[in-house]
């Protein structure tokens, strides 16, 4: 009835608006603004997440029809020792990485935020690699990690006389060297966002501790860093979630063979990539998704966990 | 809301109180930020050098050329590629800025039975990730006949809960005296919207923009599915295709990604203060 009103004639239009109460009026308006962006939601957002699980249930190469296989894919990633190596890959970068960056970016903006000479330029330096492209650095992190006598650190270390290291190349030291670049990549924006949050504890508690004779120390471990937790959560998740997912840096620094040498630094979305456009096994590709899904939304509930309970 | 004041100078500066300890700390903290900007000055450094000079490892070029940018340049393929990336970003933005605004303001300022669960539906997409919806989006495109066009580049990010969630929660701290007063002069419920409510949150959609256009310039992985033709690629997705084919021309991939570094380093040096009260802002606010 109400989308009717507006699409009527234009004679009978005014007469029928008119009609309506002013409260109803703005209902109508409500709606006439959601149209768009509910399609939007519907078709763009919600329609292809079912069709994922769907497809998660499928044998599909795209050119033959689907065939609905059951639990086939599940069953064949549970069993594909690959799987597992990706797994762990992934998160051996989200285990060790998000600990190391969070704890040197607090540390940088505890410091920094105390520093008035040259605070915003030293905040800039920190803050510049945020903004760059990621697949741009990629590149200039491969260059750095290389051999004499083009890389920047064998460079140096040669000029020390210390061994030269293989970086890249070596299914050890790869998945760390990439691991640097990630850490490098997003510390500015966690610096920033503790500034932000070492900024909004009030000045009066600090004042109210030093009455009482606290030290730095125990000023520190009583207010600053309980009144920090919503602050440091949002980074766990947000640097959990980044590591999860993590793909540009590692498809450009190895993109002579991407995730190796010998998949030792393959992260599960690459995997997802790979066996989806380069095998187009969909339904194989549509699984691995699924469980990505599951264990981002597994992070995200133990932040919502953690924060309630505080 | 919490009053950010970013650049807020909390206690005089002191100069009798000065120690030793500060010192060191003040040093240690310039020191850090110069090895994190590093990559990035030696990326120019490396760009400005010969073939002949990359390896030699100092961080000022002996005779700095622009050579490479020339020639990277001539190809005609960068240029191409940074424009798809300004349309793209630039397009994807203007439809973030109006939609999530739009759709914020409703969830905030009207009452309708089902105003709740639309909200949580929209920030239900946020558990879903873009991993997850890419295969579909992929065999969609390729019924559709998106695939390799500019529209099935842009089409997933015309809208975003984020945006949406950021723009709601600053649309409820506009007073709703305001708009009653302008609902009262006769503005239709669009017009409110647009000239009455929008200019009070123009903090937010800045910040709302700046994200947006960054995301979307420094996206890789969709653009990267989605397109096949060299004449769509974006930036990104064109560097990385170029630096694999230069096998070990390092002063080559390095111009190629300082033309693609180059602009948000621009936009950053010219609107830094805005960039970064956004992304606390936002920061705060997720």
């Amino acid at each position: 009835m109400a989308q009717g009103a507006i699409t009527d004639g234009t004679a009978s239009k005014g007469r029928v608006w008119d009609r309506f109460s002013i409260r109803t009026k703005r209902v109508i308006w409500a709606w006439a603004f959601l149209a768009l962006p509910i399609i939007f939601y519907g078709w763009i957002r919600f329609y292809p997440t079912f069709q994922a699980f769907w497809i998660s249930f499928t044998d599909w190469d795209i050119l033959k029809p689907a065939q609905f296989v059951g639990l086939e894919n599940y069953d064949k990633l549970v069993h594909d020792p690959q799987f597992w190596k990706v797994f762990r890959n992934t998160f051996t970068y989200l285990i060790v990485g998000t600990p190391i960056s969070l704890v040197i970016a607090f540390l940088v903006a505890y410091y920094l935020d105390r520093v008035r000479f040259m605070h915003g330029f030293i905040r800039a330096l920190y803050f510049l690699p945020f903004l760059t492209t990621a697949a741009a650095l990629a590149w200039v992190w491969r260059w750095i990690y290389q051999p004499v006598p083009v890389g920047l650190i064998n460079g140096l270390l040669s000029q020390f006389g210390i061994p030269q290291q293989p970086f890249l190349k070596s299914t050890t030291q790869g998945l760390p060297a990439i691991m640097v670049t990630a850490i490098w990549a997003g510390l500015g924006f966690q610096v920033i966002i503790f500034l932000a949050g070492l900024r909004a504890i009030p000045s009066t508690y600090y004042e109210a501790a030093r009455i009482d004779g606290l030290g730095e120390g125990a000023i520190l471990r009583k207010i600053t860093l309980p009144l920090l937790k919503p602050t440091t959560v949002f980074l766990v998740v947000f640097s959990s979630i980044g590591f999860l997912r993590i793909f540009d840096s590692v498809y450009n620094m190895t993109s002579n063979d991407p995730g190796g040498p010998l998949g030792s630094t393959k992260p599960i979305v690459l995997m997802i990539y790979q066996t989806a456009f380069s095998s187009f096994d969909m339904g194989y590709a549509a699984a691995q998704t699924v469980v990505l899904f599951t264990i981002l939304l597994i992070v995200s509930l133990l932040q919502l966990f953690v924060l309630r309970n505080r | 809301m919490t009053t950010i004041a970013a650049d807020a100078v909390p206690q005089p500066l002191k100069f009798g109180r000065i120690r030793p300890g500060q010192i060191l700390i003040w040093t240690l903290l310039l020191l850090g930020g110069l090895l994190m900007v590093m990559p990035i000055l030696y990326m120019f450094s490396t760009s400005l050098k010969t073939a002949s000079q990359v390896y030699d490892l100092r961080l000022i070029p002996a005779a700095p050329t622009f050579d490479n940018y020339i020639k990277v340049l001539s190809d005609g393929n960068f240029l191409r590629w940074f424009g798809n990336s300004t349309f793209i970003a630039t397009t994807v933005t203007l439809s973030n800025v109006f939609f999530d605004s739009l759709v914020g303001y409703t969830l905030a300022k009207f009452e309708f039975r089902g105003r709740y669960f639309i909200f949580l539906a929209i920030l239900s997409t946020l558990m879903i990730p873009t991993e997850m919806l890419v295969i579909p989006w992929y065999l969609m495109s390729s019924q559709l006949h998106w695939l390799d066009s500019y529209w099935g580049i842009m089409f997933p990010g015309m809208m975003t809960a984020f945006g949406t969630f950021l723009m709601k929660q600053f649309f409820e701290t506009v007073p709703d005296d305001f708009l009653e007063a302008a609902r009262i002069d006769g503005l239709n419920e669009f017009q409110i919207w647009w000239k009455v409510a929008m200019p009070l949150v123009a903090p937010a959609l800045s910040a709302l923009a700046i994200f947006t256009f960054l995301g979307n310039w420094t996206a890789f992985f969709w653009p990267l599915i989605v397109t096949t033709s060299r004449e769509l690629y974006t930036l990104p997705v064109g560097l990385s295709s170029f630096s694999d084919a230069q096998d070990t021309r390092w002063e080559m991939i390095m111009t190629g990604a300082a033309l693609a570094t180059i602009p948000t380093l621009v936009v950053f040096l010219v609107l830094q203060r805005f960039i970064v009260r956004g992304v606390m802002l936002a920061g705060l606010k997720g």
